[in-house]
């Protein structure tokens, strides 16, 4: 699969989104139904991206090492751990886990 | 008072040091991911978003097509636009600035310049937190692709689980009280239940219509998901607040 076509098409909306809050007018910022969905949407991609990640491989959804991962970061997460630390910890567990046995 | 001694120019400095070093994981993982070295560079110079940069490559790590990877990064750079209203009317640039300044509206750059009171402290946070976070974060994702591409198996150092990690982290500040994590539930839930049924990366936007409807449906809670995701380590020094704070109404 050629994956510059959509890179470069996910940058040029990226920024076109960025540059379109820069040239509404203002009073649209007086809208809260817009910022309400920005808001839930980032919520909801997020979360998506975080399960998919963990427990979803092809079409089924399964427990492996990368639940480990989810439950360290969730750890470094919960004691204040800087953002390198927490990503550190998700990995640290995943490999520690495989070493084990448990893939 | 010096332009190093300003509190928001300080701020800012560290917000990037913070930010940029975790450039590292964002390239090691687009690596892993599949993607060649200058297609990893291409999304941190010109697409520049960290949760749309991240949304792009977990959707391809998880078999989704280019279409959904691109869906993915676009619907989560909504926030984007928003702070770009935000920073419009904060600080009015104009002719290239504005455009310049477009590019680098992210979380980091809109809650260090929205925490300052005063406008000349405003413009400050935003330019500093804006650019350093920019230079900083392509700095190093060239190091972690360069890294990635040593790795070999990317499981075997436990990458698939530094996503995991990376999403979460993303997510976590945004769902400190009760409402944003049920959303966030929900849709993870909604996002589980059309995984066996769905071609893959279409999880994503059936979560994403589902965030999307309760968006347009309730009321209130204008600022919940928009708490820009410094946090965890947020800096010494005077309190980023962040836009919902400077609005002077939380909001919940």
């Amino acid at each position: 699969m050629n994956l510059w076509p959509w890179i470069l098409l996910a940058a040029a909306l990226a920024f076109a989104t960025k540059l379109l809050g820069y040239l509404v007018p203002a009073k649209v910022l007086a809208n809260p139904r817009m910022s309400r969905v920005a808001g839930t949407l980032t919520i909801g991609l997020l979360a998506a991206l975080t399960v998919l990640n963990t427990a979803v491989s092809g079409h089924q959804v399964l427990a492996d090492a990368r639940l480990g991962a989810l439950v360290g970061a969730a750890v470094a997460l919960y004691l204040k751990a800087p953002f390198l630390l927490v990503v550190l910890a998700g990995a640290a567990v995943a490999a520690v886990l495989r070493l084990l046995g448990w893939s | 008072m010096t332009f190093l001694q300003s509190p928001a120019v300080r701020i800012g400095l560290s917000i990037s040091v913070a930010t940029g070093l975790y450039g590292v994981s964002f390239g090691a993982l687009s690596a892993a991911s599949g993607l060649v070295f200058w297609q990893t560079m291409a999304l941190s110079l010109l697409l520049f978003s960290g949760g749309s940069q991240f949304a792009f490559i977990g959707v391809l790590s998880g078999g989704g097509s280019g279409l959904a990877a691109m869906s993915a990064a676009a619907l989560l750079g909504i926030r984007n636009g928003v702070y770009g209203m935000q920073i419009n009317a904060l600080l009015a640039p104009r002719g290239l600035l504005k455009i310049a300044a477009a590019h680098v509206t992210i979380d980091e750059s809109t809650a260090t310049g929205t925490g300052q009171s005063d406008p000349s402290e405003q413009r400050r946070g935003f330019w500093v937190a804006g650019l350093g976070v920019f230079l900083l974060w392509n700095v190093f994702t060239a190091v972690g692709a360069l890294i990635g591409d040593a790795l070999g198996d990317p499981k075997q150092w436990g990458l698939d689980g530094a996503a995991v990690a990376a999403f979460l982290g993303l997510l976590w500040p945004r769902v400190k009280s009760r409402q944003p994590a049920a959303i966030a539930v929900l849709c993870a839930v909604a996002t589980l239940l059309a995984v066996p049924f769905v071609p893959s990366g279409v999880p994503i936007l059936v979560a994403a219509v589902v965030a999307g409807l309760i968006g347009w449906f309730r009321h209130g809670h204008e600022h919940d998901g928009m708490e820009p995701d410094i946090e965890p380590h947020s800096p010494p020094g005077p309190p980023s607040t962040g836009p919902s704070a400077a609005e002077g109404s939380g909001g919940r």
